[in-house]
């Protein structure tokens, strides 16, 4: 009993010192301020891009990991997992040498059409999309497996072709686990910092979003890395309200 | 317009070995106890599950294992009925109804969908989710989308065992009706015999993954070949070899039968045959035995007592039979039955 309440008492006191600190005064102020505002701008165009991204590839690729078996499938489902175990400032240096100015990719775009990746709001987008894909995947992949064989089946037997099947039995029936899976995504694509710093830097207005402005502000305005800090919990917060046990019994069930 | 069929599935511990013919406008119920195969049939026949053999459909291959041809499902013009039901959740009763239509392409899918549902009474219930549907209205609403498409062979997976028993009945004197009016080829299976003689004109017995027998209801359960179709129609099933007066079961007893003739033999004892006495019966019953009561059902004034001894046997006697003989599990018993009431026919 002690140590359960020491244990959420630790959890706890960092959160009232976010909020007894706070300047609630300027907070207002703070938000408004341009800079903050800019990163806020950045960060939640950053997000949803990430979002969108992960919602065009990552849904195809749980439909391949859910019918995938054995081995294939250990190996499949280790790799998209990777980025969530992976600390993401390694993550961010692994983009850096794939997409950098020399990298494996990044130096033939380089030479070839003269694109450069690193440190563009491309690179932060590419950064949180990295981190927070799996996310979706795992959600869409339990969703996937827990839908019943016999309503595609069914579909198949009353004429539907491939394509037909998918995209009006299949993606319907699948709308709650992509909906949380999506969620939950771009809540950690919100929160990505170790990544974004490695591999797009931070320049504010390209790709300074608000957890990059909060660990640079911490040091010269406290006062608004407070405040960003709180934006970021009150986000947290509402997705955890919000979703409840939908999207952590989808996690539990993708991470059996 | 008929069905040939010769359908294959291996698995381990289990193979599914079925040759089978149905002729357009008939309709055939393969029955059987629950892991019989019914179901391994029928998603073979619907493609849904790889074969060996070979499968034609009004003279059109739909599969052929040695020729390597294999017709997907959704190019089978098959209907498929669910045990229960796998209307689309997220679609309205009329949109559910159209799929197969629109699937084909037809512009007017919505209107000819509408159309059915009036029809078929359920013109009220177009907007309706289908989990806002009874079991009935679901069941109807399943085969209703399935007969949209115009199938040339419909299957159904026991279409009434989902059902609630107070209205099983109903439905299925409806679901007769439908089948009737439907002029493709009929399959169903199902392990409840009373849908399989209700709906069927021949039945196919399969155990094990292979025929055991087949033919209308009435031969099947007047002569059964299976332990199976014996215990659907009410009769004790013996098998053994015929010594022309008597036959010789597996565990040595003998049962003696007027003109059993000669070789391996089924015989059929009704239960109302089987007499039990508390004392050794006197007179000329030639088929003595003695044994043990096993268990005693109850229907209404008629009771089935199951005995054991050298051949166990169930039989049927009054409930005051019962109280006169002081029946009870484990209680002694005479057990008496007639050669003449013993029914012989080869296996």
């Amino acid at each position: 009993m002690v140590l359960a309440g020491l244990g959420l008492l630790f959890f706890l006191l960092p959160l009232a010192g976010l909020i007894v600190r706070a300047p609630w005064d300027q907070a207002i102020a703070s938000i408004t301020a341009p800079e903050t505002a800019t990163a806020l701008e950045l960060s939640l165009f950053c997000s949803l891009a990430a979002t969108a991204v992960a919602l065009v590839l990552g849904i195809p690729l749980a439909l391949v990991l859910s019918r995938t078996t054995g081995n294939l499938r250990s190996l499949l489902r280790a790799l998209t997992t990777l980025p969530m175990v992976l600390p993401p400032v390694v993550g961010g240096v692994a983009l850096l040498l794939a997409f950098g100015r020399r990298g494996l990719v990044g130096s033939l775009l380089y030479q070839g059409f003269g694109i450069q990746i690193p440190f563009t709001t491309a690179a932060a987008v590419m950064a949180e999309t990295f981190v927070a894909m799996p996310f979706l995947v795992i959600a869409v992949e339990a969703g996937l497996r827990s839908l019943d064989p016999r309503y595609e089946e069914a579909a198949r037997a009353l004429g539907a072709k491939g394509w037909m099947v998918f995209a009006r039995v299949t993606l319907p029936m699948l709308r709650p686990a992509i909906f949380s899976g999506a969620v939950l995504c771009w809540a950690r694509a919100l929160g990505e910092f170790g990544a974004t710093i490695t591999f797009a830097g931070n320049f504010p207005g390209r790709t300074q979003t608000v957890p990059v402005a909060v660990y640079v502000a911490l040091e010269s305005r406290p006062d608004s890395a407070i405040v960003l800090s709180l934006i970021l919990l009150a986000v947290s917060l509402v997705i955890l309200v919000g979703m409840r046990d939908r999207w952590l019994g989808a996690l539990w069930l993708g991470a059996l | 317009m008929s069905l040939k069929a010769h359908v294959k599935v291996g698995r381990p511990g289990f193979q599914l070995d079925v040759e089978l013919e149905v002729d357009e406008g008939e309709t055939v119920a393969v029955i059987g106890p629950n892991g019989a195969g019914k179901t391994t049939l029928l998603r073979g026949l619907a493609g849904l599950v790889p074969i060996e053999g070979r499968v034609e459909l009004a003279g059109e291959v739909l599969e052929d294992s040695a020729q390597k041809i294999r017709v997907p499902t959704e190019r089978r013009h098959i209907g498929l009925v669910f045990q229960d039901h796998v209307l689309f959740p997220h679609l309205t009763v009329l949109d559910n109804v159209a799929f197969g239509l629109e699937a084909q392409g037809r512009h007017d899918a919505k209107q000819v969908a509408r159309r059915l549902l009036e029809n078929a009474g359920l013109g009220a219930k177009s907007a309706s989710m289908p989990r806002q549907l009874s079991g009935g209205q679901a069941q109807r609403v399943a085969l209703l989308r399935t007969l949209a498409t115009d199938p040339k062979l419909l299957l159904l997976d026991e279409p009434l065992s989902a059902l609630d028993v107070t209205i099983r009945a109903e439905v299925r004197r409806d679901l007769s009706r439908q089948l009737a009016s439907f002029h493709g080829v009929r399959l169903l299976v199902t392990h409840d015999p009373v849908e399989a003689i209700a709906l069927a004109d021949r039945l196919v017995v399969l155990e094990g993954g292979r025929i055991v027998q087949s033919g209308t209801p009435q031969e099947v359960t007047a002569r059964p070949r299976s332990r199976f179709v014996a215990d659907l129609a009410g009769v004790n099933l013996l098998r053994g070899k015929s010594h022309s007066d008597h036959i010789k079961l597996a565990n040595g007893a003998s049962i003696a039968a007027a003109d059993a003739g000669e070789g391996d033999v089924f015989a059929v004892i009704h239960p109302r045959a089987v007499a039990l006495f508390l004392a050794r019966p006197d007179g000329t019953p030639r088929n003595v035995w003695q044994g043990e009561t096993e268990s005693i059902d109850l229907h209404g004034e008629r009771v089935r007592v199951r005995v054991s001894g050298p051949v166990p046997l169930v039989a049927e006697v009054t409930s005051s039979a019962v109280r006169a003989l002081h029946l009870t599990a484990g209680a002694p018993v005479w057990i008496a039955v007639k050669a003449t009431e013993v029914s012989v026919y080869p296996a």
